[in-house]
């Protein structure tokens, strides 16, 4: 028999609605439509809709992910896109995967090459700074955020550099990079179409590899009429990318200085390695003389025949990519060019040292947990207010601040899809798990919840006085559900009907059919 | 064998007749089935939102309810996940590592420790769409998930196989998390149950008359959305139609 | 202390003390694809790339010059083709902001994702491969490993200050998911293979 798991889902979509009759720009190569890169497998199209924003950020305040998302999941069109987009690119994983019959394999080997290299990551660094300075790379060192920024500014004031064009990096986001660069009078142009979007419309990413994934043609055309001048009644994602490259690229030419991050650094060759579809990495790196790459310490890996098993993983998981159009290797600056490396920590070091936490610095970054989760394909990623949304985002804001990202662990049904799709396998919904435990522990959840636990918690284990309180169903209607409902709203009526009460509970059937037994 | 019956407390005071299909299709293999009358819960609830030293006291009491038995056996993923993986609120001893081995959920009792072949009493001529809860699918084991490249098997589907007149559906989605989740389902209600639209409208679409689970928690909300946006599907626990339930 | 003292010490006070060995890496190489060439085609079309397939007899480059034909700047850094502007004699890399089309070879090529690997010794300034409007590949079929595990046992990878896989032209569907080639790079490559001439 077929199953139905087994059978392959198709073109079936949730959404019928969102795909669209035809493509006519669609790319073919020998009769097949192509859908590399982050292409869809099928062309969507959206209805226009006002864009709904991110969580409201009140300082040290704990996050509301939880009413974001609900303004998300209130702008349908939004909605909707967001959530086929991703599944696709989910699905697009799944088909590589299948054309790999070692990807299990390569999963365990990337997670046991990272965790090695985590295990030794002194000893990596050091051989990578050595390697690195001998191929006359200069290397510096940041303790966190503010070091980096200071540090880079530096750079670009010895070489009198007033523009820098850079590439997508999760890290200057966590850095506040842009923000930075702003105030010392340093003019940043993004790159990465996502990113510039991002930047025109002066808002995060709201997706690590896709960060304009949560806007519809309609609100790019807004973006773009508002800052590059583009007609504002055409939403032709064609004639908007164009432009986008058009005025871009004089920016680019023009440049002082160029940026990259870096996705794997290899200690034994002290190269770092940019992944990119758009190739915009490698003009940030090799138009201007100046070149700056700002890079993690955990993204280091021993040696060149591990970069093969990161490299297969990386945009298979991401994208549903084989591979990433631009997979550039910088070993040195080039002639006549000069380059820098900033390794920076920003608490990955003191994360290293949390027990149950410390494998999430095997994350490279793909997103491949943010397209399988059903809450954020639903919430979009800027209702987490974090530099990192989803999955990964929710173990990992909480280690930068543990207050103001507090809600987050509990955004998820904890379904486990994430670490499933993991190409290090880190266990992250276990993680999630855990710092629910580790929030409470630290005090860091709402005192009504905790009261509301306490009284459950102690009713559960006091057998008569359970019965007691439960004695006809429909008194078990009124009392079960608050376990769960401490806020004292009816937050499971809201959007869903209440369970028909029985005529009775098992135990009072039990008791009147089978009582004489014990 | 010596079978203790564990029955969740929202099936108690719920799904009453997910327990007794329980109860009785584990008589129907001739054990000795006792259902301890003084549990109460296993203490998800609480651990699920990260308060787990308020949960000891509950797990105490079910490790003396359900001591002794050769297994204990319930008919819910999450809670026996619960149970088996994350249960420590109290000292591991012995005793309550024993009744943690020892327990387990109903269709993997039934495929793997009874290794059941036949349900000759049941029939179910329906169309249905399988719910695996993500509990017994990727905690459990249940089934191959969707995101691993692996052989594919699925303990329910095995099950539900040998019963006759059943007829599958296949969703768009087939083992995407319907958005109960414990309390993730009041703490972010509106991503929950937009989740489960999402989930009925999918099976309903495929042409499911029943969606059929191992968690009557997941059909608990379930029906509650399909209800709530007018999806006309019915809901069934698997122990119901392989204890021979007709509709 | 220096940041570097500080960062090395902090890492050094909360390395796990579990024991995680580093694995061996093998090959799998165990069920090559019968012809590596037709292998790096497909996977080359998937991503985007054309094929230029060379003519049986005549002129194997006629792919190529067909191409340029009607291009006004044309830098070629192969003998086999001449162009228009001298790589040698650039200064500047914005010297070479309106070139229409590059024409490079291959160190190598990869048949499994259908990357082609220019290296700083091929391009003389690596950012022609980025600037130009259209990139041409040269690549010799010998020159065609068949996974990413062979790729990096490569002596480039080692030797080069810059190497970069190229699968396919520039790309992106950060709107909505369409796919647009000419993203910021190349609006496309094409590979003609073409064994090297000593």
């Amino acid at each position: 028999m077929t199953s139905p798991a087994e059978q392959s889902s198709g073109s079936a979509v949730l959404h019928p609605e969102m795909v669209a009759a035809e493509d006519t720009h669609a790319i073919y190569r020998d009769g097949h439509r192509l859908d590399h890169a982050e292409g869809a497998s099928k062309p969507f199209r959206s209805q226009p809709e006002p864009q709904p924003r991110g969580a409201k950020v009140h300082g040290n305040r704990p996050i509301n992910q939880a009413e974001a998302a609900a303004r998300f999941i209130a702008a349908p069109e939004h909605e909707k896109m967001h959530d086929e987009r991703l599944w696709d690119l989910r699905q697009k994983r799944d088909r590589e995967m299948h054309h790999i019959p070692e990807w299990e394999q390569l999963r365990s080997l990337a997670s046991a090459i990272k965790e090695h290299t985590l295990t030794h990551l002194d000893e990596y660094l050091d051989q990578f700074e050595a390697n690195a300075r001998a191929n006359g790379i200069h290397v510096h060192w940041a303790r966190d955020a503010a070091e980096h920024n200071r540090i880079v500014h530096g750079i670009l004031s010895d070489h009198g550099a007033k523009s820098l064009i850079k590439s997508k990096s999760m890290l200057t986001e966590e850095c506040g990079f842009r923000h930075y660069m702003a105030s010392v009078g340093i003019e940043v142009t993004e790159t990465d179409l996502g990113e510039r979007i991002q930047q025109l419309d002066k808002e995060d990413p709201s997706h690590i590899v896709v960060p304009a994934v949560h806007k519809l043609r309609t609100d790019v055309a807004k973006v773009f009429a508002d800052t590059i001048g583009t007609d504002p009644d055409n939403n032709d994602v064609h004639y908007l990318a164009e432009a986008q490259r058009e005025a871009t690229r004089p920016l680019i030419l023009a440049a002082d200085a160029g940026m990259t991050g870096g996705n794997f650094v290899v200690a034994e060759t002290g190269t770092f390695v940019v992944c990119t579809n758009e190739g915009n990495a490698d003009l940030s790196a090799n138009v201007p003389k100046l070149h700056i790459a700002s890079i993690g310490i955990e993204k280091i890996i021993p040696r060149l025949e591990h970069l093969a098993v990161f490299v297969r993983l990386l945009s298979r998981s991401a994208l549903g990519s084989p591979m990433t159009q631009y997979t550039s290797h910088f070993r040195g600056p080039r002639a006549g060019g000069e380059m820098h490396v900033v390794l920076v920590d920003n608490g990955r070091s003191e994360r290293l040292g949390l027990e149950e936490f410390w494998t999430s610095l095997k994350c490279i970054r793909c997103g491949a947990c943010m397209n399988t989760c059903p809450a954020y394909r639903r919430s979009g990623g800027l209702s987490y207010g974090a530099t990192y949304s989803g999955p990964i985002g929710l173990i990992i804001d909480p280690t930068f601040n543990a207050r103001k990202y507090s809600n987050l662990p509990f955004a998820s049904s904890l379904n486990g899809s994430c670490s499933n799709v993991c190409p290090v396998r880190i266990n992250i919904h276990e993680q999630i798990y855990a710092w629910r435990r580790e929030l409470v522990k630290r005090h860091d959840v709402p005192l009504v919840k905790k009261a509301a636990m306490k009284a459950a918690g102690e009713l559960l284990s006091r057998p008569v006085a359970y019965r007691a309180a439960i004695a006809a169903a429909d008194v078990a209607l009124a009392h079960l559900p608050r376990f769960v409902i401490y806020n004292g709203l009816n937050a499971w009526g809201k959007h869903r009907e209440v369970p028909h009460p029985p005529k009775h509970t098992f135990h009072s059937w039990y008791q009147a059919n089978r009582g004489g037994k014990q | 064998m010596r079978i203790g019956l564990f029955v969740p407390c929202y099936i108690d005071a719920f799904f009453p007749q997910v327990g007794i299909a329980t109860l009785e299709l584990l008589e129907r293999f001739g054990h000795e089935v006792v259902y301890p009358r003084d549990q109460t819960c296993c203490g998800q609830p609480m651990a699920n939102s990260g308060f787990n030293a308020e949960c000891a006291a509950t797990e105490a009491l079910f490790v003396r309810n359900f001591s002794g038995f050769d297994y204990v056996v319930g008919p819910s993923g999450s809670c026996v996940h619960h149970v088996r993986d994350n249960f420590d609120a109290i000292e591991q001893s012995d005793e309550v590592k024993q009744v943690r081995a020892r327990t387990y959920e109903l269709v993997e009792f039934l495929h793997d420790i009874l290794k059941v072949d036949a349900f000759p009493w049941a029939r179910f001529p329906h169309r249905v769409g399988l719910h695996n809860s993500c509990g017994t699918l990727r905690r459990l084991k249940h089934a191959k998930p969707s995101e691993l490249n692996e052989p594919f098997f699925s303990k329910p589907m095995d099950l539900l196989s040998k019963v006759d007149g059943i007829e599958f559906v296949m969703p768009a989605r087939p083992d995407e998390c319907c958005g109960f989740g414990g309390t993730f389902s009041v703490f972010e209600e509106v991503v929950s149950t937009k989740m489960g639209y999402d989930k009925v409208s999918d099976h309903a679409r495929a042409g499911a008359e029943y969606i059929v689970s191992a968690d009557s928690s997941c059909l608990m909300h379930q029906q509650g959305c399909a209800e709530r946006i007018g999806v006309p599907l019915k809901f069934i626990h698997i122990a119901e139609i392989l204890n021979g339930a007709s509709a | 202390m220096t940041s570097r003292d500080d960062i090395l010490a902090s890492i050094r006070a909360n390395l796990p003390r579990v024991d995680r060995p580093l694995p061996h890496v093998p090959l799998f190489d165990e069920s090559p694809p019968p012809s590596l060439l037709s292998a790096f085609k497909k996977s080359l079309e998937r991503m985007g790339g054309i094929f230029l397939d060379p003519p049986d007899t005549g002129d194997v480059l006629a792919p190529v010059r067909a191409k340029i034909a009607s291009a006004k700047v044309v830098c070629s850094t192969v003998p086999e083709i001449a162009g228009n502007r001298d790589i040698a004699r650039v200064d500047a890399t914005q010297d070479l902001a309106d070139v229409d089309f590059a024409i490079v070879r291959a160190t190598f090529a990869v048949a499994e994702t259908g990357s082609v690997l220019l290296s700083d010794t091929d391009l003389h300034v690596n950012a022609v491969a980025y600037l130009a409007q259209h990139l041409i590949v040269l690549l010799d079929p010998a020159d065609i490993v068949v996974n990413l595990h062979h790729a990096y046992r490569r002596p480039e990878f080692r030797d080069r200050h810059y190497a970069s896989f190229h699968t396919g032209p520039s790309a992106t569907a950060d709107i909505e998911g369409v796919l647009i080639h000419g993203a910021q790079g190349v609006r496309s490559l094409s590979v003609l293979p073409s064994p090297r001439t000593l």
